[in-house]
Formats: structure tokens, C-alpha cells, sequence
């Protein structure tokens, strides 16, 4: 099982990433930098949470634009599994490869919290760890995530089951109280909250594990 | 060449900022204020001389970085 960390200038997540991977599979992933243009061949790419570019412009903007952007998006297309957490959800948006938007939160304040997720699709290689319906702690820590789509698309999402996880309770106004979208193909998952920071009991939970359990071990 | 994009939020969709923006004008003490739309505004040199040619190039910027056509609507107007 081969995984990849993709890092941007104003990347900070980078390292618990890494972190999560390596004490999950024992393998440690490659850390890619963002002006590379080709990725090492990789069941699973990651990119990570942070402030890239400072969110200048919008938040994920000049990411989504960098060179190593369209590798990624090569990899996507032929099936490669893509996780995007919290800053990397923004960057998929910009990017294009997931539907959406993420806006600045309603309550305009910066959340740094846990919050409780419900799994709303087992049909995913991230989410086939979980129960339908389970309710799962996960931390976050943003200030633009709150996710918008036009009805039409949401009206998709929903139709297509690619609505990964709710919020419990809507911390930051999000449609539809949307936490994590799948890609049409579902091997893309945006998600603003962070379970690579609850994968072991000194984290005081290990409710992120399974996700990563499941998709690393798709692969394998 | 001076061009000026400006970039705008789409009708209906929401906007927290302008919102806060509204709630402040009305705190000073601005009666009257309907409501507040936070936009922005790029100002950009081109070496085109052919006005045609540079707004073109000016919209595909608009589309492809300057604004998220998602939620964004932009406008490019040519200065001098």
C-alpha cells in the first residue's frame, strides 16, 4: 500500500497526515511538493489541511491551479483514491474535481471544535468502515467551510448518494448540513473535518481510524 | 493597458461578510442602509495595445483564477 501527501506552501496538517498513515499501515507516505508535475505511482493521495497560499484570493484557489493539480487529476481519472481534509477539501473544489464551494462560515468566527458526523454512505472506499447512520466524533478547525452548491447539484449529490458525512449539529451553515461529498466516481473524498487527528487513544478516540482502515486496505 | 475586473457574488447566494459589513453600518448609525454586498476589485496592467484582444484575455483570467464562477459573477472593463 503506497500513499501520497501532497504539500503547499501554508500547508500544516502535512505531518499529522503523515503521522496517521504511518501508525495505521507502517508504511510512510511520499510527500510531494506542490510545483512537482507528476506524482510516484500511489494507490491513495492525500492532501492535507492548512492555509495555502495564505488563503489568498479564496481559500484553495492558487492551489488548485498549481502543476502538480493536474496530475492529481490524471490519477483521479484513472481510479486512484483522493482524499482532500479540511484546506484540501477547498483545494478539490477550486480545482473542480468535487462539486461546490466552501464559503467563509456563517457565523464569520473560526471553529476550532469537535464535532459529531453522521456517516450518511457506507458505498465509498473511505466510508465502507462505518455503519450507515453511525455517529462518529471528528475535530475541525476552519473558517471558510461552509459548503454551497447550487440546488440542482445538491439535488445530484443527494440522488447519487454522494453525500459522505453530516454534521450532527451545523457548526458552520453548510447546505444541508453537508461535512463531506464524494466524487461522481466516489474514489474522491472532500471532507472539512480532520480524522486524521482521532486515530489513536492519546487523541482521547480513535473514530478516524476506520476511514483509513478502509481505504488504505482497499488497495492493499 | 489598465483594465479593472471586478468580481461579484452571485444573486441568492449568501453572503456572511456583507452581512456583518450591513450590521456595522447600522450600528454607526448609517439609517437607510438596504443591504451590503461584499465584492472585489483587481486592477491589472496589460502590454496589449489592442483593447479587443485584452478583454478576452482579461475574461478568461476572470474564469479560470479571479473569481469562482460557482458563486461569482466578474466584469472586466478596459480604464485606459
Amino acid at each position: 500500500m503506497k500513499s501520497a501527501v501532497v504539500v503547499f506552501p501554508g500547508s500544516n496538517r502535512e505531518r499529522d497526515m503523515v503521522a496517521a498513515i504511518e501508525k495505521i499501515t507502517g508504511h510512510r507516505p511520499v510527500t510531494v511538493w506542490h510545483g512537482d508535475h507528476d506524482l510516484p505511482k500511489v494507490d491513495l493521495i492525500v492532501i492535507p489541511g492548512g492555509f495555502s497560499y495564505g488563503d489568498y484570493l479564496r481559500s484553495g484557489a492558487i492551489a488548485a491551479r498549481e502543476p502538480i493539480m493536474g496530475a492529481i487529476a490524471r490519477e483521479a481519472e484513472r481510479g486512484v483514491a483522493v482524499l482532500g481534509v479540511c484546506n484540501g477539501f477547498q483545494i478539490l473544489c477550486e480545482a473542480g474535481l468535487l462539486p461546490g464551494v466552501l464559503m467563509r462560515n456563517a457565523g464569520l468566527k473560526f471553529i476550532c471544535k469537535e464535532v459529531e458526523l453522521r456517516v450518511e454512505t457506507t458505498a465509498s472506499q473511505f466510508t465502507r468502515g462505518y455503519a450507515k447512520g453511525q455517529v462518529i466524533r471528528s475535530p475541525v478547525a476552519h473558517g471558510d467551510g461552509n459548503y454551497r452548491t447550487d440546488d440542482e447539484t445538491l439535488a445530484r449529490l443527494k440522488g447519487e448518494d454522494r453525500i459522505a458525512f453530516r454534521y450532527v449539529a451545523n457548526p458552520n451553515g453548510s447546505v444541508d448540513d453537508i461535512a463531506g461529498v464524494l466524487s461522481e466516481k466516489r474514489n474522491i473524498l472532500g471532507m472539512m473535518p480532520h480524522p486524521e487527528n482521532l486515530i489513536e487513544p492519546l487523541n482521547g478516540g480513535t473514530d478516524g481510524r476506520p476511514l483509513f482502515e478502509a481505504a488504505l486496505s482497499a488497495v492493499a | 493597458m489598465k483594465a479593472r475586473v471586478t468580481v461579484t457574488l452571485k444573486n441568492g447566494v449568501l453572503d456572511p461578510q456583507g452581512k456583518a459589513i450591513e450590521g456595522a453600518l447600522g450600528a454607526l448609525g448609517f439609517a437607510g442602509v438596504g443591504s451590503v454586498r461584499q465584492g472585489k476589485v483587481f486592477d491589472i496592467e496589460v502590454e496589449s495595445t489592442d483593447a479587443a484582444k485584452a478583454k478576452t484575455e482579461l475574461e478568461a483570467m476572470a474564469a479560470k483564477l479571479l473569481a469562482n464562477t460557482v458563486i461569482e459573477n466578474y466584469r472586466v472593463e478596459i480604464v485606459d
